[in-house]
């Protein structure tokens, strides 16, 4: 049987590690290459690595970190952040990416999901997807660029564009929740589910083993991202699994 | 030395990093690159069969592969690696394979709750002794992604078996020769032990 995945969100500025409260102001959290090394020693399922440094968009920032990651690290590794190009996407692979996130460039070129999937294979291709909640007309509002430009499409339409482009995996991060540590948007994960038949990953608001429990009980989410939760406080992917295991949620046996 | 296969495509880095951090001599080479002095050869893989199969070299490619296979040494295909050892595969297309290991390269089973790609950690079930399994437990998980699976003509080359809403190929052998669908270079411990054990191999059973 397949397991449940855990893996945890390394946003990144100036090849600095850093965490934002609603996609907004943030926390210097560490150096990356030390804290990847002890996820892997922490049994992490994969690791995810997004530049959001909003002025350099460039991916130099994630080669140089990914070729030291790749050295320490033996298990997947997913990189985003400035991606927009075919030759972005093979440069970081080369250099020991095994999976390229891609969010902004998808609303400017949806091809690009679908040329790098035929070079690489679909399950190269995660297309991450961020959402804030409308209030006022009550549904949700997609954002590229870091959260900043709002895009004017479809929450559900954009899902499905994205599978019948190729991509392998979809990350849904709720803007409103991202850094509040107050528990993933259900809801917005379950529409991402429903409407698709590639894996999900539920990103934003993990702040207790109990919002993960929440998440992959009530949802048919495939994994789950989180960043606050092992960034701040005594928590590690070991301590979230032990705890999950308790509710029949499956991991890996290693 | 061990030689990895590069085939102009995917992550060979971790490949090399992982048979690098068990303490053996690797190179990333092309087919035509292959001498004497190598031992092993690790045909790695992301990618896509079309892709690979129909590159302007590939009879160049098939031929140096079997050259090396005929000599006995070790082959590790990884992967897409894996499933190029068959005589077709269907994706992109459909086309002919490398022809190491019979059978064929299909897409697999598909359902709401079996999503496709098969994306994560999922447990080897071992059929058979292989010398690669030396000090490894039955059911470990290991990371998979792929949304095709390798069907044997032979059922004696099943070594291992994994669930995704039905039973497929997870480890296919014959000879000298072992394909393993999951990465072992991306499976943690586990992985790096059965990257270990193919470096140690002598191809023989």
């Amino acid at each position: 049987m397949l397991k449940k995945r855990i893996i945890p969100i390394q946003l990144l500025i100036d090849n600095r590690l850093v965490k934002t409260i609603e996609f907004g102001k943030y926390r210097d959290v560490g150096n990356p290459v030390s804290s990847s090394k002890i996820y892997n020693d922490s049994d992490a399922d994969e690791l995810i690595f997004l530049n959001i440094n909003r002025e350099e968009r460039s991916i130099e920032p994630l080669l140089t970190l990914i070729k030291k990651v790749s050295e320490v690290c033996f298990m997947p590794l997913s990189l985003g952040g400035g991606v927009k190009t075919i030759d972005d996407a093979s440069r970081l692979i080369q250099n020991g990416a095994d999976k390229i996130v891609l969010n902004s460039a998808i609303y400017d070129d949806l091809n690009l999901i679908e040329k790098i999937a035929y070079k690489f294979g679909n399950q190269a291709v995660v297309a991450s997807v961020d959402a804030r909640m409308n209030q006022s007309e009550n549904k949700y509002d997609l954002y590229s660029n870091c959260g900043r430009d709002s895009q004017p499409v479809d929450l559900v339409d954009h899902l499905k564009l994205i599978e019948n482009q190729g991509a392998g995996e979809i990350i849904i991060t709720s803007i409103d929740k991202d850094g509040t540590m107050n528990g993933y948007d259900k809801e917005l994960i379950k529409i991402a589910v429903e409407n698709t038949a590639i894996p999900i990953i539920g990103a934003g608001g993990a702040g207790t083993f109990d919002h993960l429990k929440e998440a992959f009980l009530e949802t048919d989410v495939s994994a789950l991202a989180c960043g606050s939760l092992f960034n701040f406080g005594d928590n590690n992917p070991i301590r979230a699994k032990a705890f999950l295991t308790n509710y029949s949620i499956p991991f890996k046996v290693i | 030395m061990i030689a990895i296969l590069d085939c102009e495509m995917g992550n060979l880095q971790s490949v090399f990093h992982g048979i690098d951090s068990m303490g053996y001599d690797c190179e990333i080479l092309k087919s035509n690159e292959l001498s004497d002095e190598n031992t092993h050869l690790v045909i790695p893989g992301v990618g896509n069969y079309h892709q690979v199969m129909s590159s302007e070299n590939i009879t160049d490619i098939k031929k140096s592969i079997h050259d090396f296979a005929n000599t006995g040494k070790p082959i590790l295909g990884i992967c897409l690696g894996m499933q190029l050892l068959s005589d077709w595969g269907e994706e992109g297309g459909g086309i002919d394979g490398l022809g190491l290991i019979g059978g064929n390269v299909d897409r697999m089973f598909e359902d709401r709750t079996t999503r496709l790609p098969h994306v994560g950690w999922n447990s080897v079930d071992f059929l058979n002794d292989h010398p690669l399994f030396s000090g490894l437990k039955n059911n470990l998980d290991f990371y998979f992604v792929h949304s095709y699976q390798f069907i044997p003509k032979n059922n004696n080359s099943i070594f291992a078996s994994t669930n995704h809403g039905q039973d497929f190929t997870s480890i296919v052998a014959e000879r000298n020769i072992i394909g393993v669908q999951f990465h072992p270079e991306k499976s943690q411990s586990n992985g790096l032990k059965m990257l270990e054990n193919f470096c140690a191999w002598d191809g023989k059973c």
